[in-house]
């Protein structure tokens, strides 16, 4: 089983990313259980998705102790990264977390949000990065799988600029 | 080959009522069942349906009521302001027979209460928000492929009974996401009966249960709110109305079998038995997998129908358990019916009052009391 949740502020697409991260084990066959939650605010608030991955049917919905931990805002690092496995990675997004000394866990750090205006021109990018950077890096599916369910969401006319986002992202990840 | 969907619960029930014919809905927005609505808002004109966003909750279910008189499957979802709001004209659908299913996606109460947050607190106020003696059905899922399949039974049951069903979502069941397999072969629908020739509009049929033309088929029916005889006026005979109400009730307990839904997980050998239902039992399943590994013989019942209450399943479950424990989100409604069941001595609840999921730990720390 992994527990991957990913966490930002609302408006960084972290429960699009959630959603599309879960269609992509679906494509492989997995048992997935995807739920979130958030503040009443449009953009500002405090978000987070969970993704539950499994081969056996999934009996608690909610996460535990997370694999994998997404952050894309200080705020999010600080409150999610408390509970994870020892063993765990985190993805960071640097253009906004500054400080991870308070986790002992591996830490792939990657400037998401800046990547994403200067390299694919709009900051709506960052989730499709960060996606690609926390697969690159954890290889929980494939990169196809990924992909696929990536471009089974994005509106039509972005698939371009959503795959250039999706490859900065997984080789920065695969890297680390 | 089916196909598999990633979906929402409350997505899943919209797919449901239309896999089961619902061509109907009327409603009012309201957290966290809006999903329903959104969905059947878009889907039901594309298949000659009708969605109406109503004025408010008591309209909505007005033009259920009505809808569904006139011939159609009809259906409507809300949460616990908007349940409560419906509870006249479900004991109105009760009383004239009314097929029709109320999706109620329970969220924190009492009032406007906790908007987002999950609860079942509102079990009791299905078997008796409204006044006076009836019975009931009421249906709840715990993931996202049985909402599917219990919908299509919620309508098929409206449809058999001529009753309101109360379908009992939760928010965590309604708003997460799982695989969804929508099986290739279309599922099995129960339509209402249609009347003989000659046959009164409210003569019950062998399983007790009246016949129901639609309005505008030819035939002439009075539909009422009071007592009524078999020709549908009302009646203020005393010995009518003692047979309505004992028909209300036994129509559905003397057809419990067709009504009873419930599952078990590793009962067969167990020595300490949960008992739970919706989004609770998913964490209840858990805390068995999690007591078992420590030893201890756990099992869970889970009750996927509540109402009409499973008393002898209940009682011939426990009978060879040492304790029976209630695991719910509210301050013990299903708790005090099992202890009606089997007595206080062996049953405890273990109650979550704060909307937030329970956890399989704070189950599991309850039974280990219990056990050692």
């Amino acid at each position: 089983m992994k527990e991957i949740l990913l966490s930002g502020s609302g408006g960084q697409g972290v429960i699009l990313a959630g959603i599309i991260l879960a269609e992509a084990g679906l494509i492989e066959d997995k048992e997935i259980v995807q739920t979130q939650s958030y503040g009443p605010e449009a953009r500002g608030g405090a978000c987070k998705a969970e993704v539950i991955m499994d081969n056996e049917p999934i009996s608690f919905p909610h996460i535990d102790k997370p694999d994998i931990v997404l952050a894309m805002t200080q705020e999010a690092f600080n409150k999610y990264t408390e509970n994870i496995k020892d063993n765990g990675i985190i993805i960071s997004n640097s253009t906004f977390v500054k400080d991870t000394s308070s986790v002992s866990c591996k830490v792939v750090e990657a400037p998401i949000t800046s990547l994403a205006i200067e390299k694919v021109g709009k900051d709506l990018f960052s989730n499709i990065i960060a996606l690609g950077v926390l697969v690159g890096a954890t290889d929980i599916i494939e990169f196809d799988s990924l992909k696929k369910a990536i471009l089974g969401r994005v509106p039509k006319g972005t698939e371009d600029a959503n795959l250039k986002a999706l490859e900065i992202g997984f080789d920065i990840g695969k890297a680390s | 080959m089916s196909q598999a969907f990633l979906v929402q619960g409350n997505e899943a029930c919209a797919l449901g009522a239309l896999a089961a014919g619902v061509r109907f809905f009327a409603g009012y927005p309201i957290t966290p069942s809006t999903e329903i609505a959104e969905i059947l808002s878009k889907e039901l004109p594309k298949v000659g349906g009708k969605f109406i966003q109503m004025e408010d909750e008591i309209a909505s279910i007005g033009a259920v009521c009505g809808a569904s008189l006139g011939g159609y499957k009809a259906i409507t979802a809300t949460s616990g302001p908007g349940f409560s709001l419906k509870q006249e004209l479900i004991g109105y659908a009760t009383l004239a027979e009314i097929p029709l299913v109320v999706v109620n996606v329970q969220r924190g109460g009492p009032s406007t209460g906790q908007p987002t947050s999950p609860s079942q607190a509102d079990v009791m106020q299905a078997r008796w928000g409204s006044h006076g003696d009836k019975g009931v059905i009421a249906l709840s899922p715990s993931s996202v492929q049985e909402t599917y399949a219990l919908t299509i039974d919620a309508v098929n049951l409206a449809e058999r009974y001529r009753t309101p069903v109360i379908f009992l979502l939760d928010e965590v069941v309604g708003h997460m996401r799982e695989k969804l397999i929508i099986p290739k072969t279309p599922p099995k629908i129960i339509d209402r009966r249609k009347p003989n020739p000659g046959e009164l509009p409210y003569t019950p049929g062998p399983n007790g249960v009246p016949p129901l033309p639609a309005f505008g088929e030819g035939y002439r029916f009075h539909v009422t709110g009071l007592i009524h005889d078999e020709t549908g006026f009302p009646t203020g005979n005393p010995e009518v109305t003692d047979k309505t109400i004992r028909r209300l009730h036994s129509k559905l307990e003397d057809n419990i079998k067709d009504i009873l839904r419930y599952s078990e997980y590793q009962t067969d050998d167990a020595e300490f038995l949960i008992i739970s239902y919706g989004c609770s039992a998913r964490s209840a399943e858990k805390a068995v997998k999690l007591g078992r590994a420590q030893g201890i013989k756990l099992g869970l019942l889970r009750l996927i129908s509540i109402w009409p209450f499973p008393t002898e399943l209940i009682m011939s479950k426990t009978k060879n358990v040492h304790k029976v424990f209630v695991a719910e989100m509210n301050y013990g409604q299903v708790t005090a019916e099992v202890i009606k069941a089997i007595g206080r001595e062996k049953t405890e609840g273990i109650l979550r009052v704060d909307s937030q999921l329970i956890t399989p730990d704070e189950i599991l720390s309850t039974v280990t009391k219990g056990v050692y």
